[in-house]
């Protein structure tokens, strides 16, 4: 049984003062999250991360096509007491502090009295959040809140917890331990699935990622798979090669860029790195190192979501 | 049940944080107090114009209350996104409405017990003591109370179907036009028109109808409220109230949050 399970999930908002215009902010979604995976959706701004999870939740309805969560149909709320949600920029009550929000949580979630406040105090600890547990929310920066909802979140010890825009507003050390929070998250065998335009977090955590733009599915998959699908490029660097060798390994490089006394070459096709090797050796010529040179996922995104593969997408 | 205790004790406690709570339980106190004052300046007839203006003073600032805070009950919860942590947990929707709804209804019960023991002390500070028949105006009170849930569960409808303020004014209207349902029945009855009479009777029980419920010069009078009464009124409040709150739950299951 899959964590996550979306089929054909496509959903338009009707739009314009007489809701006559339809906007499609999601166009037939299909992913499938495995239990125990830290899986990230990427996308630009307005490319349909929160819808998803917002019509995961049941707080808007899909046009078209389904999904199922920890294989239970979206309608049967009894599934979300296996599952946490921090929405995006959260809203809680302001007048609550920490330990309310969290008791507020953990009585919805039907938890015991004793359980609740167990959990409070290891959830507020692992958030950073222990000294200032009776301040109100009012109080907090933005990045204290985002503390407390991920805190919320986890209140239930939930098997399936899903962040939307989780590092959002979060200072570098903040990010740091919510990265390392949803290691542990990992580490303890649950699923995260979470959304975020911030491509670092992304590449830091996720076994896997789907990328969206537009609302449409744009790739996913593996990360290595997925940055190895643009990675055809093999980069040799030469020391001081004679122009006789480089007009000999013309046909098989692309560019040529000299520093000082090393020339880099960038080999398109791996096939034919034997053949240069052989004209290398041939022509006693010192390789400095040979590197099939990988894709960040940046520049996969950025291939991805770019206006010309809009286009022909 | 848990989950709807904890959603009326979250609605319970963000009321009482609310300062048009208090400021109209003053003047509520205020008017009561008044009260006295009107009654010593009425000769035979104190009694009289304190249980009017008292238990009056009672039903129009319980009304406010019901109105001011009810409309905000779930339009805030969208407009603020508080909603969305409270449904991504394991609460259905109808949960949630029974919850707020629950929530109110201990809010006015309190209120209404402040104002009662305010209207309480001004009789005994009118007639040096109180009496066995002072006792009877706790119907009238229980039938405000009646009234105030009926308010609450419609301001309750309008807040998940539009924003506050036309909500405010819809149940406003509502109430108003509640007080005067029998007239509009009676209006078609005598206007000799099939159609006309017809559309009334619908509107007549449709609308609520609050006229039962306004035994305040019964009681200011010590006419006895019967038992019958009693029974109907709370029949009809418990009946109309479900009805309201269902219609609520059905529009909010449809209710997107965007």
């Amino acid at each position: 049984m899959h964590a996550i399970e979306i089929s054909g999930l496509t959903k338009e908002y009707r739009v314009g003062f007489w809701k006559t215009r339809r906007k499609r902010a999601l166009n037939s979604l299909n992913l499938e999250v495995a239990q125990g995976e830290v899986f990230g959706l990427l996308g630009p701004n307005g490319a349909g991360k929160t819808t998803t999870l917002k019509v995961l939740f049941r707080l808007v309805f899909p046009t078209s096509g389904s999904a199922r969560i920890l294989g239970k149909e979206l309608n049967d709320v009894s599934m979300h007491q296996r599952v946490g949600y921090l929405p995006e920029n959260p809203y809680f009550y302001e007048h609550l502090s920490p330990e309310e929000l969290l008791n507020y949580s953990g009585r919805l979630f039907g938890l015991a009295n004793t359980d609740v406040r167990r959990r409070t105090v290891q959830l507020l600890e692992r958030v950073g959040l222990t000294e200032s547990r009776h301040t109100p929310l009012r109080r907090f920066s933005k990045g204290m809140v985002q503390r407390a909802g991920i805190a919320q979140a986890l209140i239930n010890d939930p098997d399936v917890v899903f962040l939307d825009e989780p590092m959002s507003g979060l200072d570098p050390v903040g990010r740091r331990e919510v990265r390392d929070l949803i290691l542990q998250l990992r580490g303890e065998g649950k699923t995260v699935f979470f959304s975020t335009h911030i491509l670092s977090d992304a590449e830091a955590l996720c076994d896997r990622v789907a990328i969206l733009n537009g609302g449409k599915l744009q790739g996913c998959g593996e990360l290595t798979q997925i940055l190895s699908l643009g990675a055809s490029l093999t980069e040799l660097t030469l020391e001081n090669p004679p122009a006789a060798v480089l007009d000999e390994l013309k046909p098989f490089i692309v560019s040529t860029v000299r520093t000082g006394d090393l020339v880099r070459l960038e080999i398109p096709e791996e096939s034919k790195i034997d053949d240069i090797l052989a004209i290398c050796l041939r022509g006693k010529v010192k390789v400095v190192s040979l590197n099939p040179v990988k894709l960040s996922l940046e520049d996969y995104f950025l291939s991805r979501v770019s206006p010309a593969h809009e286009a022909a997408g | 049940m848990q989950r709807i205790m904890t959603i009326a004790l979250g609605a319970f406690k963000e009321s009482v944080r609310e300062r048009v709570l208090y400021n109209l339980i003053v003047f509520a106190l205020l008017m009561i107090g008044a009260a006295i004052l009107m009654g010593s300046i009425s000769v035979g007839v104190e009694r009289i114009i304190l249980v009017n203006l008292g238990l009056s003073a009672i039903s129009v600032f319980g009304l406010l209350i019901a109105i001011f805070i009810g409309i905000g009950l779930v339009s805030k919860e969208i407009q603020r996104r508080t909603i969305y942590n409270i449904l991504s947990k394991p609460v259905s929707r109808a949960e949630f409405i029974l919850g707020k709804f629950a929530g109110l209804m201990v809010t006015l019960f309190v209120n209404t017990v402040i104002m009662t023991l305010g209207f309480y002390l001004a009789l005994a500070i009118q007639n040096g003591k109180l009496e066995a028949q002072d006792l009877s105006l706790l119907v009238a009170i229980y039938f405000i109370l009646l009234q105030l849930a009926i308010v609450v569960a419609v301001a309750l409808l309008f807040s998940c179907i539009s924003s506050s303020i036309l909500s405010a004014v819809f149940t406003f209207c509502l109430f108003v036009i509640g007080n005067f349902s029998s007239d509009i029945r009676l209006f078609g009855q005598g206007g000799g028109s099939a159609l006309l009479e017809k559309t009334t009777a619908i509107l007549y029980y449709i609308l609520p109808n609050f006229g039962d419920f306004n035994v305040i010069d019964h009681v200011a009078h010590n006419v006895r409220i019967s038992g019958i009464s009693i029974i109907a009124n709370s029949s009809y409040a418990v009946l109309y109230i479900a009805i309201i709150l269902s219609a609520a739950i059905m529009i909010f299951e449809e209710r997107e949050f965007q």
